[in-house]
């Protein structure tokens, strides 16, 4: 047993600081472990977010020395011995308590999403999809929610207000999995163009660097997105045309 | 009394995995007023754990699988305690459960041809469980949730249900509280839908996450319904084994339905000495006819990697009891040395990362170390097979909290498939029965217990944490109710379950009630003595050995135990135990058992 020495962040909407804690921890230990040994010992109402301590829910998201992180999948021996750990709760969302936030607006986001419209079945009733078709937006289906691309994106991180008509990379993979869908008829163009604020990201990366699922959030989903929006949206020669006609 | 926030449905599902948001989505598409709770964010429930697949006889890859052949697979994969009627339902619609799913979006893995792609798994004769690479709880759970946010359900996340409420013999309602402010619920229902999963956490090394505390079915037991077939706790044969903090971590079938095989540490592919008599006739005697049934079913048996889980996991834990075992008490699952990288990395993605991750093995260069963690619930509420109606009106449960699908022992796959089909059939039951019945008001004596009972432990000046308490219960079931139990041992697990129902009755929270873990748990504790104590009564009753209940003192088959269900109820305040004969199967069913 080795000791950590953690400062894990207490307190709620009202105020609060980083408290320092000294926690044994063992070898292959993640932080989430130390995190619950401080709350079986000395911390019982640490109040911190949770479920499958496996990488696959995404539940756990919080600020590790800065860095969003599943705390699940942070394990202690990136740290050096003796070095201070920082955790603290996602910065973007409102505080509930200790590492506790309040992700609410990412599934109220989730609801203005345009679903599938589903294309007709083959002459034989059923549907046929190629693997080639679907190994796309099979990337973006990897998402597990944890939030921490949202938290990231300085649109919204720095600029709280655009929270109102920035949906955030999350939901940009979610149009772009529903794009690339082939069963699906959609045009959701206008919707991320308008609602969806694509033409705020400035493509700095910042949630494809935290995204645990290592899915390319920017160069798969985003950039395309941007391209498909300006085809329909931007048109200078046919804006000249129109001005020089008067059609 | 304090003031509760207060909401009216007809139809109440507790719990948002598969089942809970396939009943809802079912109950809000016939027009029943429906509301979801559930004690975490929306899409975490532990359905977004399960990797390999959803078992349903499409014929994608084997046209000769069809429904006949599912029930025959699930029933001796079960040992026969199925409630066969369910087994029926399950096999025959669970193909179009997983077609719905694709057309709500989801995107399966496919053949060439571009249909579902299947995979082998344990117990399944064909390639039969739909898949996308090992991550399909994820997809699953996700296509529900997507659907089910366009439809009238009324969502509330983090809540948690403590008692249901009960008027004049059926149910009025449910009570509970928000855990972000610690604020009292009352719901008003006509009818409940327990849709609340397992009981992992009674365990000490477990692939299960923190919800699942056998909420449902002590929630069922405490309203006055029946508990059936507790005693068969399974212990999936492949958890990770090391670093001790990732222990109990699942590790899909999928690897060894993907090629990969079991080694003990004299690198023997021991399964070829852990077949049973039972599956003799369908199990590849030599290693050479097992790698050939992998590309090759026609003229070959399936290789002893892919028994059932109770046998596979029973052989593991001989192989380390006779010293054979990895330097970590596990044994070797290898799949490096049997099929490409690239290969791997497609298939098991996730298995990939996490082992890369947390136990810095590459899983396409190395074995994998792993052993048994206990995994998932057979037993639970008894309910009719086609309405999915517990025994107390107004009551129902699908999914894992429900008993009866998977008697002795699940197969892998069929809890995916469970979920969609009895999820659908509580929606319909629990619609169907709202229907028929006015609303019950609730008792507000039962509500004033109910509230004394979740805000003692915050009132306490002194006591025990929750915490300790646990840790006591979960070792205690660890070590005398696990894989392999013997009367002496039950009977020293009951002993301690006592003073542990006395202990928890004392626990103290420090803190205040906004968000507050250890509140959270202290309220778990009840539930989780509920089912232990269920677990053991019934594990001392059946002195046999059949599927996932191994008695060491009773290592046979008996018939006689074959013929009946341990019943679990709630009399005067005391837990009682009757075996109640099982219904007689059809003939017709009974034939699909004898075809070869």
């Amino acid at each position: 047993m080795a000791e950590a020495h953690l400062r894990v962040f207490r307190g709620d909407a009202a105020g609060g600081d980083f408290r320092d804690y000294r926690v044994d921890w063992q070898p292959g230990e993640v932080v989430l472990d130390v995190l619950f040994r401080l709350q079986a010992t000395q911390a019982p109402d640490l109040a911190i977010r949770w479920n499958c301590k496996a990488g696959k829910c995404g539940s756990c998201s919080a600020e590790v020395n800065g860095m969003p992180r599943l705390t699940c999948m942070t394990r202690m021996n990136l740290f050096a011995e003796g070095e201070p750990i920082t955790v603290g709760p996602m910065r973007t969302f409102p505080l509930l308590r200790d590492l506790v936030t309040d992700v609410s607006w990412n599934y109220e986001v989730a609801k203005r999403i345009p679903p599938l419209q589903l294309k007709p079945p083959e002459a034989d009733g059923t549907y046929r999809m190629q693997q080639a078709d679907i190994d796309r937006p099979q990337e973006f289906h990897k998402c597990i929610e944890c939030w921490l691309c949202q938290n990231t994106c300085h649109v919204i991180r720095d600029h709280p207000d655009n929270k109102q008509h920035f949906i955030g990379p999350r939901f940009f993979i979610k149009v772009a999995a529903l794009d690339m869908h082939p069963l699906d008829t959609g045009d959701r163009r206008e919707f991320i163009h308008d609602s969806g604020g694509v033409g705020f990201c400035n493509i700095t990366k910042c949630c494809t660097e935290v995204c645990p699922e290592h899915i390319e959030i920017t160069d798969n989903a985003i950039i395309p997105m941007k391209e498909r929006v300006v085809d329909q949206k931007y048109d200078p020669l046919g804006a000249l045309l129109r001005l020089v006609t008067g059609k | 009394m304090e003031t509760h926030e207060t909401h009216e449905c007809d139809v109440l599902v507790v719990g948002a995995g598969g089942a809970g948001l396939r009943a809802a989505i079912e109950s809000a598409a016939l027009g029943a007023k429906t509301a979801l709770v559930c004690k975490s964010l929306l899409g975490k429930a532990h359905t977004v754990m399960a990797e390999g697949g959803v078992a349903a006889a499409l014929g994608n890859v084997y046209p000769e699988d069809n429904w006949k052949v599912h029930f025959r697979d699930t029933m001796r994969g079960g040992k026969f305690l199925n409630n066969w009627r369910m087994a029926q339902l399950h096999a025959q619609e669970s193909p179009e459960r997983v077609l719905e799913l694709e057309r709500w979006g989801a995107l399966f893995d496919r053949t060439p041809d571009g249909r579902i792609l299947q995979r082998d798994f344990g117990g399944h004769r064909y390639a039969r469980l739909a898949h996308v690479g090992d991550r399909t709880g994820l997809e699953i759970i996700r296509t529900l949730q997507y659907h089910a946010i366009h439809q009238p359900i009324e969502v509330f996340m983090e809540c948690f249900v403590t008692r249901l409420l009960v008027a004049g013999g059926r149910i009025a309602g449910a009570f509970g509280y928000r855990r972000e402010s610690g604020d009292l619920l009352l719901f008003k229902a006509k009818a409940v839908i327990l849709a609340t999963g397992g009981i992992g956490k009674a365990y000490q090394y477990t692939s299960n996450s923190w919800e699942y505390t056998g909420d449902g079915q002590a929630l069922a037991y405490w309203a006055g319904a029946d508990l059936q077939d507790m005693e068969f706790v399974q212990f999936h044969p492949t958890g990770m084994v090391w670093p001790p903090s990732v222990r109990g971590i699942l590790v899909t079938e999928g690897v060894r339905g993907d090629g990969g095989v079991l080694r003990n540490a004299k690198n023997e592919r021991f399964m070829f000495k852990y077949i049973p008599e039972l599956f003799r006739a369908e199990t590849a005697d030599t290693e050479a006819e097992a790698d050939r049934w992998y590309d090759q079913h026609e003229g070959n048996r399936r290789t002893p990697d892919l028994l059932p889980r109770d046998e596979v996991a029973r052989a593991i834990n001989a192989e380390v009891k006779a010293g054979r075992g990895t330097p970590h008490g596990g044994v070797f699952l290898d799949i490096a040395s049997r099929r490409p990288a690239d290969y791997i990395k497609r298939r098991l993605p996730s298995m990939y990362h996490q082992f890369k991750e947390l136990a810095d093995v590459d899983i396409t260069k190395e074995p994998m170390e792993v052993g048994p963690t206990c995994h998932y619930m057979m037993g639970g509420v008894r309910v009719d097979g086609d309405t999915a109606a517990s025994t107390l009106p107004g009551l129902f449960a699908a999914g894992e909290v429900a008993a009866g699908l998977h008697g002795a022992n699940r197969l892998g796959g069929n809890s995916l498939s469970d979920l969609l089909v009895f999820g659908r059939r509580a929606g319909e039951g629990a619609t169907v029965y709202a229907k028929s019945v006015k609303s019950a008001p609730p008792d507000p004596v039962h509500l004033a217990a109910a509230e004394q009972e979740l805000t003692a432990p915050l009132q306490r000046t002194e006591g025990e944490s929750p915490y300790t308490v646990h840790h006591a219960l979960q070792e205690a079931m660890q070590t005398l109710v696990g894989i392999i139990r013997t009367e002496s041992e039950l009977q020293q697990a009951l002993e301690r379950l006592q003073a542990l129902k006395a202990r928890a009755a004392g626990v103290r929270v420090e803190g205040g009630r906004r968000y507050n873990p250890g509140w959270n748990l202290a309220i778990d504790l009840r539930s989780l003595l509920v089912v232990s104590e269920a677990i053991t009564r019934a594990a001392i009753e059946r002195k046999e050995s059949r599927g996932a209940h191994t008695r060491n003192d009773f290592p046979a088959t008996d018939a006689k135990f074959g013929a009946v269900n341990m019943v679990i109820r709630q009399r005067d305040g005391q837990m009682t135990l009757t075996p109640e004969p099982r219904p007689e199967m059809p003939a017709d069913l009974k034939q699909l058992l004898e075809e070869k």
